[in-house]
């Protein structure tokens, strides 16, 4: 054995490489605890009812840019049919919670599964292409889906397979949870159900699959050199997509009580990609960034009673500002610029200590 | 031991291989030859990659080419790229991690498997440590690691010193030398730095333009006049 195999031996000794939490682990940790009490305890106490309705719609939206966020920056694949899955999501609850006395999590539950399987179904051939292609098969998709929904309708409580009763004059709403009947409260059950499925895609992220989408996102041969069956993990990541966009389907069927086609535009599927682009698909705080854009943003500017359109034009300006200064979107921007920013501040206020001219020596 | 018999690759009207029979027995063999002679698609032959118009590949008495390409690396088949496909986002640990995984071996023994491997390679970085930090001969290491983790049986290395300074190069070859002992696999080493082939190699094969031109103890073979010949372009 050469000396610089023994010397590089020694160094890298188990004992060296024990697994601790580092001080920057650690800070991101506290931070996100502290952000989750605030959001879960703090926010509905000092919101009015119209943002308490809103951050209910940010919760239901970051489960849906978390999923794309998914697709996309996980595993390199984009797809354009985010908000066709979340009506699918939003139909099967709603025909279940009309159908059925069931617990709403069981609900969100099933609601998530049925997804599941319509989203492989719909991704089953389409994962033979790749890029544009695939982005224009999911797009067209949820058009086909959007064209039968405006047909079949969404459940209002009438008989039969679709429950859809174009005859009634008393729509009875779409029911919430008992413990969640008011808005403030069913906010709080939405941000536990976001909770649970971030956990559920870092759970998949820092392990196997985790793992083998990474190798696939940056090269097919060497993840099928390690013995990853691409397939297998391409149609997987499409699957847990869809069960989390079905699950908010199904928190958003219960917060806004009623449901009609309209709400589900193919057209949102594209906003969808875009705010999801621009919150950071590297990160899982890119999707709360991008729930923020798509929803706390227009309700602001409606509230200032600015049109909402305009947004699409900040949109366009916004993806065009990540993709070319910040691949990694503003969850990673934000956070590197203030770091800078901190660090700048530090150095002056130093320096004007030091006061004018005492060169510190 | 591999046996490969009348292994023919075309790629439209180009014979990529020609009829390549060719026997490797144990321990660390070279594969050399000019460029475009065929060594990168053999070794995509034997990852699954590539579907040969005709031949057969025994390996350890298994029929290598019916197996799915994603089973190969189960069975037992490692590889790393001639340009290196370290995985950047990954940790090493995670890179190394994900091949074991992946093998025939159980989750118990994986955390010391992986640290193992990473050892074996003598890198000197944190397990922890993402890849996109590391420079070009720390991720030869890692692919190094991937490919020697998890029993391998086969394990081919397309031109591992590429592009790597000489210091480097030197601990490399002593890291493939060890291979064959180190994991019980069989080797095949494919690179333009004679010197290395030579320092890791005991017997080696040379191909041009998809036939196997030479093969047996590589000081041998570096001396024959045909190699000679298919390096120099002498007619």
């Amino acid at each position: 054995m050469s000396g610089t195999v023994r010397a590089t031996l020694e160094r890298a000794s188990p004992a060296r490489i024990a697994r601790r939490p580092t001080r920057p682990q650690l800070i991101k940790a506290s931070v996100t605890t502290v952000l989750l009490l605030f959001a879960f305890f703090a926010l509905p106490e000092l919101l009015s009812l119209y943002y308490i309705d809103t951050m209910t719609q940010v919760a239901v939206y970051s489960m849906v840019t978390l999923a794309l966020g998914l697709l996309v920056g996980r595993v390199g694949l984009f797809s354009l049919g985010q908000a066709a899955v979340l009506a699918i999501g939003a139909w099967a609850a709603a025909r279940l919670l009309f159908a059925t006395t069931q617990p709403y999590p069981l609900v969100l539950l099933e609601a998530g599964l049925i997804t599941m399987v319509a989203g492989l179904l719909i991704g089953l051939p389409a994962l033979r292409l790749r890029g544009l292609y695939l982005a224009l098969i999911t797009l067209m998709l949820a058009g086909s889906i959007t064209v039968v929904l405006a047909t079949v309708n969404f459940p209002n409580g009438g008989h039969g397979f679709l429950g859809y009763n174009g005859g009634l004059l008393h729509i009875p709403p779409i029911r919430r949870p008992s413990i969640a009947a008011s808005d403030p409260a069913y906010y709080r059950f939405s941000v536990v159900i976001a909770i649970v499925m971030f956990a559920l895609v870092l759970a998949h992220i820092k392990t196997k699959p985790g793992r083998a989408w990474a190798a696939i996102r940056q090269s097919e041969p060497a993840a099928l050199a390690a013995g990853i069956n691409i397939w297998f993990y391409k149609l997987w990541a499409f699957a847990l997509a869809s069960f989390i966009t079905g699950v908010a389907g199904g928190v958003l069927a219960g917060a806004i009580h009623y449901l009609y086609s309209i709400n589900f535009p193919t057209q949102d599927s594209i906003t969808l990609l875009a705010v999801t682009l621009m919150g950071g698909v590297f990160s899982l705080w890119g999707a709360v960034v991008a729930g923020l854009l798509y929803q706390f943003l227009p309700a602001l500017l409606n509230n200032w009673g600015v049109s909402a359109d305009w947004l699409i034009i900040l949109f366009g300006l916004g993806v065009l500002q990540v993709l070319t200064t910040a691949p990694a979107g503003l969850a990673d921007q934000v956070p590197r610029d203030l770091r800078r920013l901190g660090h700048l501040l530090g150095t002056r206020i130093r320096r004007f200590r030091r006061g004018p001219g005492g060169d510190g020596a | 031991m591999i046996e490969v018999d009348g292994l023919t690759v075309r790629y439209g009207g180009v014979t990529s291989l020609d009829a390549m029979s060719l026997t490797f027995e144990q321990g660390t063999c070279g594969l050399i030859g000019p460029n475009g002679a065929g060594k990168t698609t053999f070794f995509n032959v034997l990852s699954g990659f590539v579907r040969p118009a005709a031949g057969a590949v025994r390996a350890f008495g298994v029929d290598l080419l019916s197996m799915a390409h994603y089973r190969r690396a189960r069975w037992g088949v490692r590889r790393t790229f001639q340009t290196e496909q370290a995985i950047e986002e990954l940790s090493v640990f995670d890179n190394v991690a994900m091949v074991h995984e992946h093998s025939r071996l159980g989750g118990a023994s994986r955390r010391a498997d992986v640290l193992d491997a990473i050892t074996f390679t003598g890198l000197d970085a944190d397990p922890e440590t993402k890849v996109r930090t590391l420079g070009a001969g720390q991720r030869r290491l890692v692919e190094v690691a991937r490919a020697v983790v998890g029993r391998p049986r086969l394990v081919l290395l397309d031109e591992p010193a590429a592009g790597l300074p000489d210091e480097e190069t030197s601990h490399l070859a002593e890291v493939i030398r060890r291979i064959p002992e180190h994991t019980g696999a069989l080797a095949i080493l494919v690179d333009h730095d004679m010197s290395l082939v030579s320092a890791c190699c005991a017997t080696t094969a040379v191909l041009d333009f998809g036939k196997l031109i030479a093969s047996g103890p590589t000081a041998a073979v570096l001396r024959d006049d045909a190699v000679i010949r298919a390096y120099l372009g002498v007619a």
